[in-house]
């Protein structure tokens, strides 16, 4: 591993340091929301939200080539495609009580698959394994600048808002009836998943970014007695396994976003052995 | 007749249906000042949906309802309300603080104040929970935590306590002591709960409310077998006559 720190500063390896410096800014945001996104449940919601993202890179490629938008670059395309999915998916979950399930999972598929069909009818080869699956190479340092910017757009939300969007996880329907428009703070906390998803997808891409901002909170839910400890200790964990996973990435020639998924996965699942048989 | 001011709740010819099923059925309702009822009744029968409707998060196909003489939404501030039990994640990472001051949330406020704190430590030591105030609310038995969730509704100072089934999951003896705390409260504010426990609940009660469809209010000195028996074919433990539930009585509109 020590080859690994003497990589980070090697000044060839450039992309090495954004990813770690990548890695420790979007665990800010990771931690924190999806601390939200464990407790009030919507995981499922931000996999639908994160598929859409696809529909969007594949949109702004479309753009960019066939009809010579070159400002419309994928960042872009994913931003706009994540922030109108979680709308749609936060009305959807808030008004279509019945058909819920269905037509979240219709809008995660076919937000996916219209991705793929706009990147077919678009000349030119795009790697679209690297928008799945993460590609630490494609960090550039106005990557690193946005998600900065993130960070502080969601920490100053979350300290204004704790006591709302506490109360919109633990139990909405009182906090409506205490005069909180609560249906507003749930699709404010939408979107703020839909923004951290697409800053993270540059690492663990549209398929894993989902485990990533789950994986960490659960962990952390063994031992946090209160939310903003959760997000703390989900923080932490966050920057533990997206670090330990370039790691180990780059010392074995591995791709990133799968490494650091499968040793945060298999973290969980034996912390939740041992945590399991502690408690029995 | 009563004075307006007198009546705390009033529903008027209420119709409410799910899904092409009629819940409610033209319901007439009249809470006074200082009641402490019951609402009974099979699953399925409305008990829930009265206290939606009564809190505003349901609206009725039919009929006008008043809470001290406004629109429910508007009379929500002067409302106490604790969801039923099962309906919220008992393993969410909370303070016993931390969900009590929850029934402090005002639109004006982003934060709690020094007032919210101390209002909801009165609340916890309302319902005898002092003991537990740095617990975390996932620590809790089911009776700790319904208490806790009652300190929750009684920290805005309400003048009327909602309360979904309070003694869902608690044995018998946590149930005694909820009543009784209840029973206390009754002296500051219009008490109706939800309960399965019709037998036991007619010993602190003042009213009955049986709902199945139709709604009606019943005196418990006047309870007995026959109206029990209409009410829920039958399948249900007696009420108990063996009490007075107050020196004034009660009158039947």
């Amino acid at each position: 591993m020590i080859d690994v720190f003497y990589a980070i500063f090697d000044p060839d390896n450039l992309f090495l340091k954004h990813a770690f410096i990548m890695g420790f800014l979007s665990s800010i945001s990771f931690g924190i929301i999806g601390t939200f996104v464990t407790t009030k449940r919507i995981g499922y919601l931000a996999g639908a939200i994160s598929h859409c993202v696809f529909g969007g890179i594949g949109l702004a490629l479309f753009l960019q080539v066939n009809m010579g938008l070159a400002w419309f670059d994928p960042m872009l395309g994913a931003v706009i495609a994540a922030v109108i999915a979680a709308v749609i998916v936060g009305l959807v979950s808030l008004h279509a009580k019945e058909r819920e399930d269905t037509i979240i999972g219709t809008l995660w598929a076919v937000g996916m698959a219209s991705g793929i069909l706009l990147i077919d009818i678009t000349p030119g080869y795009f790697n679209i394994a690297s928008y799945l699956f993460g590609d630490i190479l494609l960090i550039s340092s106005s990557d690193l600048l946005y998600v900065a910017c993130l960070d502080i757009f969601v920490l100053c939300l979350s300290i204004l808002f704790f006591n709302r969007f506490f109360g919109v996880c633990f139990d909405s329907e009182f906090t409506l009836l205490r005069g909180i428009n609560t249906s507003f703070f749930y699709l404010l906390l939408l979107i703020l998943t839909a923004l951290t998803i697409v800053l993270l997808v540059r690492i663990v891409g549209i398929v894993l970014v989902i485990a990533l901002l789950t994986i960490p909170p659960a962990i952390a839910s063994f031992h946090a007695k209160r939310l903003w400890q959760m997000m703390l200790y989900s923080c932490f964990l966050c920057i533990f396994f997206t670090w330990t996973g370039l790691g180990v990435s780059y010392s074995l020639s591995l791709s990133s976003g799968p490494t650091i998924i499968v040793l945060s996965g298999s973290a969980y699942l034996v912390l939740l052995i041992i945590h399991k048989v502690i408690k029995s | 007749m009563h004075k307006d001011n007198d009546n705390t709740i009033q529903l008027n010819n209420i119709n409410f249906s799910y899904k092409n099923r009629n819940i409610l059925e033209n319901v007439d309702l009249l809470i006074e000042k200082g009641e402490f009822a019951s609402i009974v009744g099979p699953n399925g029968g409305g008990k829930t949906t009265l206290i939606k409707l009564i809190l505003g998060l349901l609206k009725p196909d039919k009929g006008n309802i008043r809470v001290f003489g406004k629109s429910p939404k508007k009379a929500r501030q002067q409302v106490g309300y604790m969801p039923q039990y099962a309906h919220l994640d008992m393993d969410f990472p909370a303070s016993v603080m931390d969900v009590v001051l929850m029934g402090r949330l005002k639109r004006s406020n982003l934060w709690f104040s020094k007032t919210d704190r101390i209002q909801a430590i009165n609340a916890i030591d309302e319902v005898g929970m002092s003991a537990c105030i740095n617990k975390g609310f996932n620590e809790l038995s089911g009776g700790q935590k319904q208490r806790i969730l009652i300190a929750r509704a009684l920290c805005n100072n309400p003048d009327i306590l909602l309360l979904d089934e309070p003694t869902a999951n608690v044995d018998h003896q946590t149930e005694e002591n909820l009543f009784s705390t209840l029973k206390k409260l009754n002296s500051k504010m219009t008490i109706l709960l939800v309960s399965h426990d019709l037998g036991f609940v007619s010993k602190y009660v003042k009213s009955v409310i049986c709902v199945n469809r139709q709604v009606v209010i019943h005196p418990t000195t006047l309870m007995n077998g026959a109206i029990i028996k209409d009410i829920y074919n039958g399948d249900l433990k007696m009420v108990r006559h063996d009490h007075r539930c107050s020196n004034k009585g009660h009158n039947h509109d």
